[in-house]
C-alpha cells in the first residue's frame, strides 16, 4: 500500500502512529484526523472557489464578447485576489430593523449547504470523504438547509425586495426538488443502491446513454435549485434589484456570491458523477487515485461549463411560467419516466448490454417524444384559444363601428 | 462517561432547549427557525442510533418541506410577526397535570422495562439498513399493507387540497 494508490489511508496512518507517538490516545487521535481531513478538503474547496470566480468571469465575458479581467496578472489571474482584499475591506453595513443574529447566519448556512454536499462526493474509489448509503438522499437533505439559508437572509434583511426575492426562490426550490429526486431514483434503480461510490462502479455504461432524458431533467432541476438562469427569478436584477441577498456587503455578500459557483461546480460534479461515469475514465481511475480526482475534476467542470452556458445563452422566465412549467411538464415527466425505466430495467433484466442499453436509449426518446408531443398540441390549443378570442373581439369592434 | 453518551447528552439538551424556545418565544418567525433546531437535533439523534435513512428523511421532510412551509404561512398571513397576546390560555393548569402525569407514568413505565440497561446490538458491517427497510415496506409478509394504506391517505389529502383550492371559472 504505497501513497500514490491509497494516499488518504497512508497519510491517516503516518498520522496516527504520530499522534499516538505523542502520548495521544487513539480515538482522541482518530477525531483529531478526522477534524484534519475535513479541514484540508475545505480549504482546497475555497481555494478552487477562488478560481471559479474567474473562471466564470472569463467565461461569462467571452459569451458577451469582451474579454473580461486581464489586468492583474497573466490573464488577469490575480484579480480574484483584488476582489476578496476589496470585499473584506468594505465596510459591513447591517440595515435597520434587521434581525442581526438570524441576518448574520444565513450567509454561513448558505455556504455550509454547499460544503457539505462534498462529504459524498467520490473523489477516488478510496478518495471520499464518507460512503453513505443514502448519498441520493443527503444532496436532496443538503439542498433543504441551503433553501432555509435563503428565506431567513430574505426575512431578517428587512427588505421588501429581499422577501418577495426569498419568497420566488424558495417556491422555486421546493417545487424543482420533486424532478430533481425522481431523477436521482433512477442511478439509484440501474446501481441498486443510493450511494455514490456504488453509483459510479455500476457505470460499465454510463447512465447518460441508458437514460439521457434523466439527465436532461436533472441538469434542468438542478439549474432551478441553484437559482441560476433562465431561472434566476429570485435575483431579477431588472425589478428585485438583486434579491435575497440585496441587504448584504462585503464578505458577507462575497459568502452568498462563492456559495452560488461553488454550488454550481457541484452540480456539474453529481452531473458528472450519476451520469457520466464519476472519476472513470477507460480505466485510468485503477492506475492512480490522483488521475481519477483529475478525471472527476474535469467532468465536474464541464457540467459546470454547461450550466454557465444555459446561463449566459437563455433568458429569464416568468415565475408563473416556471412553476408552470414545473408543475404541469416536468413533474409528470419524471414520474413518467421513473415507472418507465423501472419497469424496462425489470423486463430487460439479462439481456446482453448493447441491446439493453439500445433499448433503454429508445424508451427515453420515445417518453420525451411523447411528452413534447402533447406539450405542443397544448400550446397549439392555448394559442388558437387565444387568437380566435382576439378575432371575434376584432369583429366585434369592426361591427360597432359600421 | 464515554464519548457517545456525551454526544447523546448535548445533542438531547440543545433538542429540548430548542423545542422550550419554540413555544417560548414571542416573535413567530423566530420560533419557526427554533422549531428547524429542535427537528435537526432529532436527525442528529438518529445519527447517533446509527439511523441514517431516518436522520436523512427527517432533514429532507420535516425542514426541507415542512418547516420552510412553517415559514411560509407565517409570513404570508401575519403583518405583524410579534404575538401581543397573552402566552397561556385558562386551561394552561390542567394542561399542565396533564403533561406531568404523562412524563410520571411514562418514568414508571420505562423503569420496569429492562431495555433501559441493555447495550445496543452491534450491526454487522455488511448489514444494509436501507436494503432491509425496503424489503420489509414491500414484502408482503412486511409491512407492504400499513405503506399502501398510509400512501392511499396521502393522495387522498392531495386530492382534498387539490379540491379545497381550485378556482372554478
Amino acid at each position: 500500500m504505497s501513497f500514490w494508490n491509497d494516499p488518504l489511508k497512508v497519510v491517516a496512518d503516518w498520522l496516527l502512529g504520530v499522534f499516538t507517538g505523542w502520548g495521544m490516545s487513539e480515538t482522541l487521535a482518530l477525531i483529531l484526523i478526522g477534524f484534519l481531513g475535513v479541514l484540508l478538503l475545505i480549504s482546497l474547496l475555497m481555494m478552487l472557489d477562488i478560481f471559479l470566480v474567474w473562471v466564470e468571469r472569463k467565461v461569462v465575458s467571452r459569451f458577451q464578447d469582451r474579454i473580461g479581467p486581464n489586468r492583474v496578472g497573466p490573464y488577469g489571474l490575480i484579480q480574484p485576489f483584488a476582489d476578496i482584499i476589496k470585499l473584506i475591506i468594505k465596510e459591513d453595513i447591517t440595515p435597520g430593523g434587521a434581525d442581526k443574529v438570524v441576518y448574520n447566519l444565513a450567509p454561513i448556512l448558505s455556504m455550509m449547504s454547499v460544503l457539505i454536499l462534498w462529504a459524498v462526493v467520490p473523489l477516488a474509489p478510496t478518495v471520499l470523504g464518507v460512503d453513505l448509503n443514502i448519498g441520493v438522499l443527503y444532496i436532496i437533505a443538503a439542498g433543504a438547509i441551503g433553501t432555509l439559508s435563503i428565506i431567513m437572509a430574505g426575512w431578517s434583511s428587512n427588505n421588501k425586495f429581499a422577501l418577495i426575492g426569498a419568497f420566488r426562490q424558495v417556491a422555486v426550490m421546493v417545487s424543482f426538488e420533486i424532478p430533481m429526486l425522481t431523477m436521482l431514483l433512477i442511478p439509484t434503480i440501474f446501481a441498486g443502491s443510493m450511494g455514490m461510490n456504488a453509483i459510479i462502479q455500476g457505470q460499465e455504461v454510463w447512465y447518460f446513454w441508458i437514460a439521457p432524458l434523466a439527465a436532461v431533467i436533472f441538469l434542468i432541476a438542478a439549474i432551478a435549485e441553484l437559482g441560476r438562469a433562465p431561472f434566476d427569478m429570485a435575483e431579477g436584477e431588472s425589478e428585485l434589484v438583486s434579491g435575497f441577498n440585496i441587504e448584504y456587503s462585503g464578505m458577507k455578500f462575497g459568502m452568498f456570491y462563492a456559495g452560488e459557483l461553488l454550488h454550481a461546480f457541484t452540480f456539474g460534479g453529481f452531473l458528472a458523477i450519476l451520469f457520466f461515469g464519476g472519476y472513470r475514465f477507460f480505466g485510468l481511475e485503477k492506475v492512480s487515485p490522483f488521475l481519477a480526482i483529475a478525471t472527476l475534476i474535469f467532468k465536474a467542470f464541464v457540467g459546470y461549463f454547461i450550466i454557465m452556458w444555459v446561463k449566459y445563452t437563455l433568458l429569464r422566465i416568468r415565475i408563473d411560467h416556471m412553476l408552470a412549467f414545473n408543475w404541469k411538464f416536468l413533474t409528470p415527466l419524471a414520474f413518467t419516466l421513473l415507472m418507465v425505466t423501472a419497469l424496462m430495467n425489470a423486463i430487460l433484466k439479462g439481456t446482453p448490454t448493447w441491446l439493453y442499453v439500445s433499448l433503454m436509449f429508445l424508451s427515453n426518446v420515445v417518453v420525451a417524444w411523447i411528452a413534447l408531443e402533447i406539450a405542443r398540441s397544448y400550446s397549439r390549443q392555448e394559442r388558437e384559444k387565444v387568437e380566435g378570442s382576439k378575432a371575434s373581439s376584432l369583429v366585434e369592434i369592426e361591427a360597432a363601428h359600421h | 462517561m464515554t464519548g457517545e453518551q456525551i454526544a447523546f447528552l448535548v445533542v438531547a439538551i440543545f433538542t429540548l432547549v430548542a423545542g422550550l424556545l419554540v413555544v417560548t418565544t414571542r416573535n413567530l418567525v423566530h420560533a419557526a427557525l427554533w422549531l428547524v433546531a429542535t427537528l435537526f437535533g432529532v436527525a442528529v439523534t438518529y445519527g447517533l442510533l446509527r439511523a441514517n435513512f431516518l436522520a436523512v428523511v427527517q432533514v429532507v421532510v420535516y425542514i426541507g418541506a415542512i418547516a420552510i412551509l412553517f415559514i411560509f404561512a407565517v409570513m404570508l398571513t401575519r403583518k405583524d410577526m410579534r404575538d401581543q397576546g397573552p402566552q397561556l390560555n385558562r386551561n394552561w393548569l390542567v394542561g399542565a397535570i396533564l403533561a406531568m402525569l404523562t412524563f410520571v407514568g411514562l418514568f414508571f413505565l420505562l423503569q420496569s422495562w429492562n431495555g433501559m440497561s441493555m447495550r445496543a446490538a452491534e450491526i454487522p458491517l455488511k448489514f444494509d439498513v436501507v436494503f432491509e427497510l425496503g424489503n420489509a415496506l414491500t414484502s408482503p409478509d412486511g409491512y407492504v399493507l400499513p405503506f399502501e394504506i398510509a400512501s392511499v391517505l396521502l393522495v387522498a389529502a392531495l386530492v382534498g387540497a387539490v379540491y379545497v383550492a381550485f378556482n372554478r371559472k
